[in-house]
């Protein structure tokens, strides 16, 4: 264990955060193995049942077994959240990154460009991409990725420019080291704990956001299980069982949550200025 | 203050031509094609059709001309044509606007008078076992999703108050009580996740705030902690809030599209989502470019009272 862990490890909600985590992504790995039923296969007579030994948590309208489902849903709901952040963390650095060290007018257009994005509310800057691309889940994940883009661009920038001026970065230069030398093993190191800790915060908020698009019917289509849709089909049967949409949508606050107390430790720890505090 | 506030509308103008240009290329970067699309969503495709659409829409002229025809007639109102309904785009957007505003307002309003109170009673509620306890309320309350919690007021007051109306929407005029008791668990749902983030942000503010040496001289001299609170900490405390709620606000709107979907309220969001399912893009794009000019607008007017509040801003 390096040393560095140990005050997230210590840290009440640090440890929470970190074993919701895990147990979501391992649901999520393990889902066809650990799932008693198929996600997808229906059993009208045993449907939209309570929890009972058979059924763990309950059927849906179409008997499907709902803890099978949300296994499943939570490996859809990681899916899209992963390549969301992965398309928004590597575009964005890759755009604050370049920004600060080629400044001038590159780095004027790309940061005013993060700017506009910027000004549409995230939501709906989301639809707008989905109405373009029509409803599905991977360009849910696609407008979700891009939505967050500016915040990875304007999160990196600020620390790769003070990195571009320290002495040995221009004691790099004055080696003759290339760019990519520079960038990837002096820039990059150190913007790294930063990146980390907004990687995990955003993944918090991309589960969320892909929650809520899949609930509009903008996300995964049926039958693929997926916890926000799984809860919009819920509510038509609310009244006669709420158990689809009970637990589905506490399945989405689980996953949030543990990312987002695993991030906001995160932060506390690695942060250079709130250390010690 | 006066540079600062033409540096500020400058980089404001900046922005609102970057979000025109995206909002309009919006319908040219379909994959596809947007005209056929669009039509065959309702009614069968001929080629007369297609040409009659694409006039109407002015997509045969070439893209600069279009860019300022379109720009033009927006800066004057017209947002065009709903391509089913034939309305006016603005109207259709009016008509819904004041909806999804008093919906949103009234949740600011109450989020952010709920944290204040919250906020101070937490920040002098201090030790250990408290700052976790707080942490995880607000945490949680932030990654609430708000159609589960919609969902499940929902459920609750069906099982403990089976009379209560709590779907749809009902003008005020025709029925006062019928509106208000709609409102009540679409602004709960929307204020809580904004109260859990706002009360955050006070608490740790005011806990920074506390431990200065003005303060401190403060108590020394004998004020009572009321005066202390309200009259040196708390509007110093004030200033980080000032910023959140500039940025929450864009998240309010994007609450309120689910919350109006959750409730079936027929404010903007039901319109766009209407919008998409018919491939209506000229009002989606309406729509779009409506709001995010009015969020940059409101961004700015935070920008003024951040700088207003707080002395030390510089107008630079």
């Amino acid at each position: 264990m390096s040393p560095s862990l140990w005050p997230l490890l210590r840290n009440p909600l640090g440890l929470l955060g970190l074993l919701l985590t895990l147990l979501v992504v391992l649901c999520a790995l393990l889902a066809p193995t650990l799932a008693p039923y198929s996600p997808v296969e229906q059993n009208i007579l045993a449907r939209l049942s309570g929890p009972t030994s058979a059924h763990w948590l309950g059927t849906d309208q179409f008997g499907r077994d709902l803890f099978s489902r949300i296994l499943f849903g939570f490996r859809n709901s990681l899916l899209v959240a992963f390549s969301s952040v992965l398309i928004a963390v590597w575009v964005g650095t890759l755009l604050g990154v370049s920004a600060a060290y080629v400044g001038g007018w590159y780095d004027r257009v790309v940061m005013r460009l993060m700017d506009v994005l910027l000004a549409f509310p995230i939501i709906l800057l989301a639809i707008g991409i989905i109405a373009m691309l029509g409803p599905s889940q991977w360009n849910a994940a696609l407008a979700i990725g891009i939505v967050y883009i500016p915040t990875f661009a304007r999160l990196t920038r600020g620390p790769a420019l003070v990195v571009r001026n320290t002495d040995y970065v221009q004691a790099a230069v004055a080696i003759g080291a290339g760019n990519r030398r520079i960038v990837l093993r002096h820039i990059l190191p150190n913007l790294a704990s930063v990146i980390l800790v907004q990687t995990t915060l955003a993944l918090s908020t991309a589960i969320l956001v892909e929650s809520s698009l899949a609930f509009l019917g903008l996300g995964t289509q049926p039958p693929n299980p997926s916890l926000g849709q799984m809860l919009s089909e819920g509510r038509a049967y609310l009244t006669l069982s709420p158990w689809t949409s009970v637990f589905s949508g506490l399945a989405i606050l689980l996953a949030s949550l543990g990312f987002n107390l695993l991030g906001d430790t995160l932060r506390d720890t690695l942060d250079p200025r709130l250390r010690g505090q | 203050m006066l540079s600062f506030l033409a540096k500020r509308s400058l980089d404001l103008l900046f922005v609102l031509f970057g979000v025109s240009v995206l909002v309009f290329l919006m319908i040219r970067l379909i994959p596809g094609d947007a005209v056929q699309i669009m039509l065959g969503a309702n009614t069968e495709i001929t080629p007369e059709g297609l040409a009659a659409l694409r006039e109407k829409l002015g997509l045969n002229k070439p893209l600069l001309v279009q860019y300022y025809d379109w720009l033009r007639a927006a800066l004057h109102g017209d947002l065009g044509q709903s391509i089913w309904t034939g309305r006016p785009i603005s109207e259709e957007i009016l008509q819904r606007l004041p909806i999804t505003l008093e919906l949103t307002l009234l949740s600011l309003i109450i989020a952010i008078g709920l944290a204040i109170p919250v906020g101070v009673l937490t920040a002098y509620w201090r030790n250990s076992s408290a700052e976790y306890l707080i942490r995880l309320f607000s945490i949680t309350g932030v990654t609430l999703p708000s159609f589960w919690l919609g969902t499940l007021l929902i459920f609750l007051v069906f099982k403990l108050a089976p009379g209560w109306q709590s779907l749809g929407y009902v003008p005020f005029n025709q029925d006062p009580w019928g509106h208000i008791s709609r409102l009540v668990l679409p602004v709960i749902t929307l204020s809580l996740p904004m109260l859990a983030g706002l009360s955050r942000v006070l608490r740790s503010s005011l806990l920074d705030v506390l431990n200065q040496d003005y303060i401190r001289t403060a108590r020394a001299k004998g004020l009572t902690e009321r005066v202390v609170l309200y009259k040196h900490a708390l509007r110093n405390a004030m200033i980080p809030l000032v910023t959140v709620i500039g940025i929450q606000v864009g998240y309010l709107f994007g609450g309120a599209i689910v919350v109006e979907q959750v409730f079936a309220i027929p404010g903007m969001g039901r319109l766009i989502l209407g919008a998409i399912n018919e491939r209506n893009y000229p009002l989606i794009q309406g729509a779009i470019l409506l709001v995010t000019t009015a969020f940059v607008i409101i961004n700015l007017l935070v920008d003024l009272i951040y700088a207003k509040l707080d002395p030390r801003v510089e107008y630079a």
